[in-house]
């Protein structure tokens, strides 16, 4: 089973959001960043199987070289090679546009529900569209047997299980396995671990950023007396109508 | 905007509230830029009401299958190259999101997922998202003469357009490589992306037997329930009633918070909630920066006086 992951480098979930020149640029000072939270999933369910199937697990990263400590993590969690698109990720379409051109020959390419920085969602559902193999988003659960896997993903107020032959796109949710904790052997093996580095082969032209803003900060909190709790609801029907 | 297509997803043969938002919001665009909102429904859910949201008209595809991302996709993107869309509007609601990257890619569309705002139009086509898991939000351009928008639940007021609009029917050959085996839905809650009123629970519940209170609540309300993240990490409840950074951003018109404390990867998920209530014994808790209303004390003494008072 060839297996291909999907990664992406994100600011670590405690940091502080920030902008800077005149609010056009993510304020990276001080930044730790980590890889994705839902592709470590999606790199520890894809070792499962491909440990289980005699298969490979080769990572893919659209970026610049300050992410290729995160690449090294994923080869540390056993991973066998590792692919840098060297580019600046500006959307989800141009990422997936640029990993459809190395995507053909996986039984299983694996994304996570989405990366915590930027949020699209849409690198699943497009790599599948772009190379013409089905998608499904929000996985919790990943089986193979005999050629096709099987999968839950949530759906509105639920979970379903579909299946589906290789080769396909998956989208990895929380709930999916538990992320693998790279051990001293696996990280000493990473760093002679093959890491290709490739020129993009597209051009972004889908969409541009052009500027941030933060959430209206609160003007102040109103406190209730705890004795009196029973007032909350008044003010939440009365004064605020919410309920 | 000339001819604005809408993926009016249905359940159980009625239309979701965050179906009538996207119509809603097409609507409005519509109005501005003198176009036309076509609502498209796909099986046999009785549409001509759509109208009433503001759709112009409705197209009905015959298809009895199962919904799949592919297969879907596949009539969605058939549909819009028969009405010559230049804008898709479709809810970020998980369907909504397995299908709105594939229809953007056969279209070669420029796609939005998150959206939370009209299109700013000056020039050119800008869109509001959210970015960093609800701690930001983007202002992007979008450079395609096609577009796809997938809207956020619960960011747009639907409006009451009055009347119907005439259905047509549309015959689209499509096909699916997915088998949908079996489907779980829960039935009698609400869904948590969807829901107005928010309840949540955290550590200070102090253990999952605890939960009637808050359940008392949301029943009250009419709410749905979530927790915070070490309550679902520690099994007391399930993964998918876990909000904030990596588990589920929600904006709901009330959230009340009760025992979490408010670390920053919670609040980043709950601080588009219009009104925020929090409830928590330590003065001291991050929490109360980020609310509107608080109360400072004892969960298991506090929650009983509320939930009679919303009994009330």
């Amino acid at each position: 089973m060839k297996v291909l992951v999907c990664i992406s480098v994100v600011p670590d979930t405690t940091t502080k959001i920030g902008f800077v020149e005149n609010n056009t640029q993510f304020n990276t000072a001080g930044v730790q960043y980590i890889l994705n939270p839902y592709d470590e999933l999606a790199v520890t369910r894809g070792l499962e199987l491909a440990e289980a199937n005699a298969g490979t697990v080769t990572i893919v990263h659209v970026g610049k070289s300050d992410s290729e400590a995160v690449i090294r993590k994923a080869l540390s969690m056993g991973a066998n090679e590792a692919i840098r698109i060297d580019a600046e990720p500006t959307d989800a379409q141009f990422v997936a546009a640029e990993i459809a051109k190395i995507a053909n020959g996986y039984d299983l390419i694996l994304t996570g529900r989405e990366s915590i920085d930027y949020n699209s969602g849409a690198v699943c559902g497009l790599l599948g569209a772009l190379l013409g193999i089905p998608s499904v988003n929000v996985v919790t659960k990943i089986d193979y047997n005999n050629g096709t896997f099987s999968f839950d993903r949530d759906i509105d107020g639920g979970r379903e299980t579909v299946s589906c032959a290789a080769p396909v796109v998956a989208s990895a949710q929380k709930d999916l396995c538990e992320p693998r904790i790279p051990n001293m052997r696996g990280i000493m093996a990473a760093r002679t671990k093959p890491l290709q580095i490739l020129t993009p082969q597209t051009t972004a032209n889908f969409s541009a950023s052009k500027s941030y803003e933060l959430p209206a900060a609160k003007t102040g909190v109103k406190m209730i007396d705890p004795e009196n709790a029973a007032q909350l609801i008044d003010i939440l029907r009365n004064e605020s109508k919410v309920i | 905007m000339k001819n604005i297509l809408v993926f009016a997803e249905s359940a159980d043969n009625s239309f979701k509230k965050s179906t009538q938002e996207a119509i809603s919001y097409a609507r409005e665009i519509a109005e501005t830029t003198g176009g036309t909102v076509t609502a498209m429904v796909v099986g046999s859910a009785e549409a001509s009401h759509l109208g009433n949201f503001g759709a112009h008209r409705v197209i009905s595809v015959d298809y009895s299958g199962a919904f799949t991302s592919d297969a879907f996709s596949t009539i969605i993107t058939e549909v819009a190259k028969s009405v010559q869309a230049d804008l898709l509007v479709i809810s970020n609601t998980y369907s909504g999101k397995s299908v709105a990257p594939r229809v953007a890619a056969s279209l070669d569309a420029s796609l939005a997922t998150n959206v939370i705002s009209l299109p700013n139009n000056s020039p050119g086509f800008w869109v509001k998202r959210g970015v960093f898991s609800g701690k930001a939000f983007a202002w992007v351009e979008l450079t395609k003469a096609c577009k796809v928008l997938s809207i956020t639940p619960n960011s747009f007021e639907i409006k009451q357009w009055g009347g119907n609009a005439p259905v047509s029917n549309q015959t689209v050959n499509s096909t699916t490589l997915i088998t949908v085996e079996q489907v779980n839905k829960v039935t009698g809650k609400i869904a948590l992306t969807e829901a107005e009123v928010v309840i949540s629970g955290g550590r200070g519940l102090k253990g999952p037997e605890n939960w009637g209170m808050i359940e008392e609540l949301a029943d009250a309300l009419g709410a749905a329930t979530a927790c915070s993240k070490p309550v679902s990490d520690m099994g007391w409840r399930p993964h998918s009633e876990h909000v904030g950074q990596t588990g589920i951003t929600i904006k709901p018109n009330l959230y009340i918070a009760v025992g979490i404390s408010g670390a920053i990867q919670h609040l980043a998920g709950v601080s588009s909630s219009k009104v925020i209530v929090a409830i928590n014994k330590d003065p001291e808790a991050p929490f109360f920066k980020a609310a509107d209303y608080g109360i400072v004390g004892d969960a298991f003494e506090v929650l009983p006086r509320i939930i009679a008072a919303a009994k009330n």
